[in-house]
């Protein structure tokens, strides 16, 4: 370890040089390298956490840069764990750097994380939040949640001592449709970068044993109003009582392999003229639908879908549509889960992506 | 009895304080979800909403009355 790289460190009270020693024996995780997982990994490395794994399958997109702000309109595109690994091993050439271009999933969860000490847990969806909580209940590993949406954030340390779950904080649902799910909401680009440092801090305190970590502890904050709220979380002991994964947690398509195909909009017109047996399911809201639609589409929104999908016919290929194609691919991976053996379909980009589309009009005058 | 409200909750009740009207008496957690379900139908839809009293997780039977600080804490998921 260079000690005149860490001497701010060392000089601290209570952290010193024993501290800086755990950070350097650590292994930490980074799930998720977005809004939260690149300010997290910037500080964990930049602070000599010895090793640290980076997990994900996502490029890099141009709508991420103003808050994943460790990338370059150059590496749009480009994979985001490479992207980032690159950074970080300027910034502190010494650590071990793990590249894990994949999603977690049930598959490969349990033997990722059994090689680290701490997970953060950055990723973007409910599914893959109860997976990162199961894996570490099962393998009695702390991690470090954050999460964001608006201008508003979480944190917790969970499963950490006696500490809760996640489970604990939140039973899981699948009937929250009205919650944005896997990077559809929006965010101000400050916030991940706020609460994703709030995670490294968290995790280096539990590493090194400083101070008091958000154990039983959910830290809530509104920027907006800058109201900071410190919520006491009760573990629930059977929320500890977890022997194995479950084979499914509904990840998102965003997040996970999956079936749903995706159509842009070319291949979409190009599908409408084949004559094949379709049914276009249009997933907004009711006010969206009344604005605008297209003609043949059937109108069921997202949050009816549960109770109305029996609508649907499923011995058609299904075609699932929305404004942007965000809500249509979480409708499309619900259906794929109810009828795996259906042809279900999503509209890239939606009907923003129609409505850019350069031959728009003369593909619709065929429909 | 003032409300914070948090993410969607937010969205759905219009304001990230409300002001919601309850009796001097005490009632149970439960009773004020059904007086806020009454209120803001679209709470409903949030099965994982988690309610604080005075700064502590809430079970059904906590009890509450108008001068306890309570939280509408619905699950987040952006990363």
């Amino acid at each position: 370890m260079a000690e005149s790289r860490y001497q701010k460190h060392i000089k601290l009270k209570g952290f010193g040089k024993e501290g800086q020693d755990r950070l350097t024996q650590a292994k930490v995780l980074i799930l998720g390298a977005g809004g939260l997982g690149t300010p997290a990994a910037q500080y964990l490395n930049g602070v000599g956490v010895g090793t640290l794994g980076i997990m994900d399958l996502d490029v890099v997109e141009e709508s991420n840069l103003p808050r994943q702000t460790l990338y370059s309109p150059d590496q749009i595109g480009l994979s985001k764990t490479d992207s980032l690994i690159q950074w970080l091993h300027q910034q502190n050439p010494a650590t071990q750097l793990i590249n894990h271009q994949a999603f977690l999933t049930p598959e490969n969860a349990l033997g990722i994380i059994s090689k680290y000490d701490l997970v953060i847990d950055a990723t973007d969806n409910f599914g893959t939040r109860y997976l990162v909580n199961d894996a570490c209940v099962i393998l009695d590993k702390p991690f470090v949640y954050g999460a964001v949406q608006d201008f508003e954030g979480q944190v917790s340390v969970m499963n950490c001592q006696d500490g809760p779950t996640y489970r604990c904080l939140f039973p899981e649902s699948n009937q929250n449709l009205m919650i944005p799910n896997c990077d559809e909401n929006g965010v101000l680009g400050v916030l991940p970068g706020l609460i994703g440092t709030y995670q490294a801090l968290e995790a280096i305190k539990v590493i090194t044993g400083i101070g008091e970590p958000l154990v039983g502890k959910l830290l809530i904050i509104d920027t907006l109003a800058q109201t900071h709220l410190k919520i006491g979380v009760p573990a629930i002991p059977q929320n500890k009582n977890i022997k194995a994964l479950k084979p499914n947690y509904h990840q998102p398509m965003c997040a996970s392999n999956n079936t749903v195909k995706q159509l842009d909009p070319e291949a979409f017109y190009h599908r409408l003229k084949k004559n094949l047996p379709y049914q276009l399911v249009d997933v907004r809201t009711t006010e969206e639908f009344e604005q605008y639609h297209l003609e043949h589409a059937t109108h069921i929104p997202l949050q009816e879908l549960q109770n109305r999908h029996l609508e649907l016919d499923q011995n058609k290929d299904l075609i699932l549509l929305c404004q942007s194609g965000k809500r249509s691919l979480q409708a499309a991976s619900f259906l794929h889960e109810t009828y795996p053996t259906a042809k279900i379909f999503n509209l890239s980009g939606g009907i923003n992506a129609l409505e850019s589309s350069t031959k728009d009009e003369a593909l619709r005058g065929n429909l | 009895m003032k409300i914070h409200a948090f993410g969607v909750a937010k969205e759905i009740t219009g304001a990230a304080m409300i002001d919601f009207p309850v009796d001097e008496t005490f009632v149970k957690v439960k009773d004020l979800k059904n007086l806020l379900y009454r209120q803001y139908p679209d709470l409903i839809n949030l099965p994982s909403l988690a309610i604080s009293v005075n700064l502590f997780y809430a079970s059904e039977d906590t009890l509450v009355n108008k001068h306890d600080e309570v939280a509408l804490i619905p699950p987040v998921s952006g990363g």
